[in-house]
């Protein structure tokens, strides 16, 4: 009960927040934060099983540029374009999942498989740039001042809004598969599979299920990304480097625990910032470089991440001191 | 027609050619997964941090090619020791995938170690080699020159496996790692020695691709990802299939590239690469079960 309280109380001040403290550049961050913390957690839903994924760059990218290219060129607008957009991130991870889990592909060669479906996707962003305008990024067209068909809004604080309630809605799904059988059957599964088929898992359906749902909240994070910052790359939205980026942050926060990825994200975007502020132009790459070594420093030292390790501390601070 | 076939026959040998750097830089990673059983995601950016080695032995310090090749061997060689020895060392108890995303951490290092030392622009050797009309097809020295070496490398590193005595230790450990080490192999060591082999292998990548392309700190993303495909592809660990797939790949890429953009040639090589993964999961060549 104490938990469930401190949740409302801690919702209830994050809505309170932007209408007490209005300084536009310290929401941007934080829209910032939520709307990657929403992906990060997206990701960390099938990476908490094992089932550790370097496509979800391509699925963010799914997500932007479908939502975009039909608002474009066929005025969709986004309210419709997002649906159909996750649809087409869901087609496409039910296409090469399956497979995947129908021939046992994992580990090492399912990282590699998704690896390939990031590249392709970014490979294709590029080549089809009459469309797409490649590597330079593509803008969705504007319209005046705030418009909620096309769901663009000059105010900050309704973009905070929503990302706080996208962020929220991913925490929730995060908490129902934690609760759910689920979860049981995907951590049979990641110990060892053919026993949990054994005892009545059907392995490739839980599997796909769980990755469905990831891709499809990534592509919404991706949608929602190109719609805030009205400006999408392949470089920032999709590809390999992005789906690193998601993979690292999530492992730095901690994958196990449903703040995690929030954490990782607060720490990676807040350190990126410092050292842009801090330093300006010159900061150009140490960010990234702080950021590597946190990573190796954290596998070696912490595998469990932040809030993952600092958990386990609480709990029991003699058995785990040694992270 | 006639044209038509010229330019076929052109990009069928360019796909061979760049089938040859490929394959030496997937040959590297292979030996690295085929011994120690663990994928350095960071591998081309090793290769990066060689090319710049080269240009700035090159450019810099102004010492001829056949100088600063080795010596970029070298420098890479002892990067990929340090490699294994400060990350993947304590990590050779943890699970595959905390290995594969710790190198992982070492590819934004390395990416952005070079953003800070070197800037980003892109720099070259400016080295021009000429072009080699063969009737009206032109296959540039660079890549002819980069498919000798790799083909001499990869006979090396053959040689090397079968005939010595460290050779034949990798590759009895690369089959048995509990055994050996009972047999009186010392097992650090000979880890140690095939990263640094590894690293040795990017390293001379390194001093043939930068006679064709620029280096910049992300050119890394631009063959490793095919790299570790090609790998995949081939069954990881398995030399031979790592081979094939190499080739393969250039001439879907280089045959693609014909037909349409570049970029098309890629997004091919890679649906191939899926579609090949459901046909055969444990590589082109894996006995079928």
């Amino acid at each position: 009960m104490n938990t469930r309280l401190a949740w409302a109380v801690g919702l209830t001040a994050l809505v309170a927040l932007p209408f007490a403290y209005r300084d536009p550049y310290h929401l941007h961050i934080m829209v910032l934060i939520l709307i990657w913390s929403f992906a990060y957690t997206s990701w960390s839903i099938m990476g908490r099983f094992g089932l550790v994924s370097l496509g979800h760059g391509g699925f963010m990218g799914v997500g932007a540029y479908v939502t975009t290219l039909l608002w474009n060129h066929l005025g969709v607008s986004p309210w419709i374009g997002i649906p159909v957009a996750m649809l087409c991130a869901g087609a496409l991870a039910l296409v090469v999942a399956y497979p995947c889990f129908r021939f046992r592909i994992t580990g090492h060669y399912f990282a590699l498989v998704t690896l390939a479906l990031s590249g392709i996707v970014l490979q294709i962003i590029i080549a089809t740039r009459d469309y797409t305008g490649g590597s330079l990024g593509y803008t969705p067209e504007r319209t005046k001042g705030s418009h909620i068909l096309a769901l663009q809004f000059d105010d900050k604080i309704v973009w905070y809004l929503i990302a706080l309630g996208v962020w929220a809605g991913g925490l929730a799904v995060w908490y129902w598969i934690d609760r759910s059988m689920s979860r049981y059957a995907m951590e049979a599964i990641s110990e060892d599979e053919d026993a949990a088929a054994a005892a009545g898992v059907n392995v490739t359906a839980e599997k796909l299920r769980i990755t469905v749902i990831s891709a499809v909240m990534t592509a919404l994070a991706g949608a929602l990304y190109g719609q805030y910052q009205m400006f999408i790359s392949p470089d920032t939205v999709s590809g390999i480097a992005v789906s690193l980026q998601m993979v690292f942050a999530a492992v730095v926060g901690g994958i196990y625990v449903a703040l995690g990825p929030t954490i990782g994200a607060i720490i990676t975007i807040m350190l990126a910032e410092v050292l842009r502020v801090g330093f300006g132009t010159k900061a150009v790459g140490w960010d990234n470089l702080v950021y590597g070594v946190l990573l190796v420093l954290f596998i070696i030292f912490l595998p469990k991440g932040i809030l993952g390790s600092l958990l386990a501390w609480v709990k029991s601070p003699r058995k785990h001191r040694d992270g | 027609m006639e044209i038509f076939d010229i330019y076929l026959l052109e990009a069928l040998v360019n796909g061979i050619l760049l089938g040859g750097v490929l394959a030496l830089l997937a040959l590297g990673l292979n030996l690295i997964f085929g011994v120690i059983d663990v994928t350095w995601i960071c591998y081309a950016e090793l290769v990066m941090i060689g090319m710049y080695g080269m240009y700035y032995l090159f450019s810099v310090y102004h010492l001829p090619y056949w100088v600063a090749a080795p010596l970029c061997i070298l420098l890479v060689a002892a990067l990929g020791a340090a490699l294994h020895f400060l990350v993947i060392e304590p990590l050779l108890g943890a699970p595959p995938i905390n290995q594969l995303l710790a190198t992982g951490g070492v590819l934004f290092v390395l990416q952005s170690f070079a953003t800070v030392a070197f800037g980003i622009d892109f720099r070259n050797l400016g080295i021009r080699l000429p072009v080699l009309a063969l009737g009206e097809m032109h296959f540039s020295y660079a890549r002819l020159l980069a498919f000798g070496a790799a083909l001499v490398g990869m006979v090396a590193v053959y040689l090397f496996m079968t005939r010595t005595y460290t050779g034949t230790a990798i590759r009895a450990i690369a089959q048995d790692r509990q055994i050996m080490a009972l047999m009186g192999v010392d097992t650090k060591k000979i880890y140690l020695i095939t990263s640094a082999l590894g690293g040795g292998l990017a390293g001379l990548a390194a001093c043939l691709l930068v006679l064709q392309y620029d280096v910049h700190p992300f050119v890394g993303l631009s063959f490793g990802p095919i790299t570790f495909l090609i790998c995949v592809l081939g069954g990881l660990g398995n030399f031979v299939g790592g081979f094939v797939a190499a080739f393969l790949f250039a001439e879907i890429i280089s045959l693609g590239g014909l037909f349409s953009d570049l970029e098309w040639g890629y997004v091919l090589a890679f649906a191939f690469f899926i579609v090949m993964m459901f046909v055969r999961p444990a590589g082109l060549l894996a006995k079928r079960s």
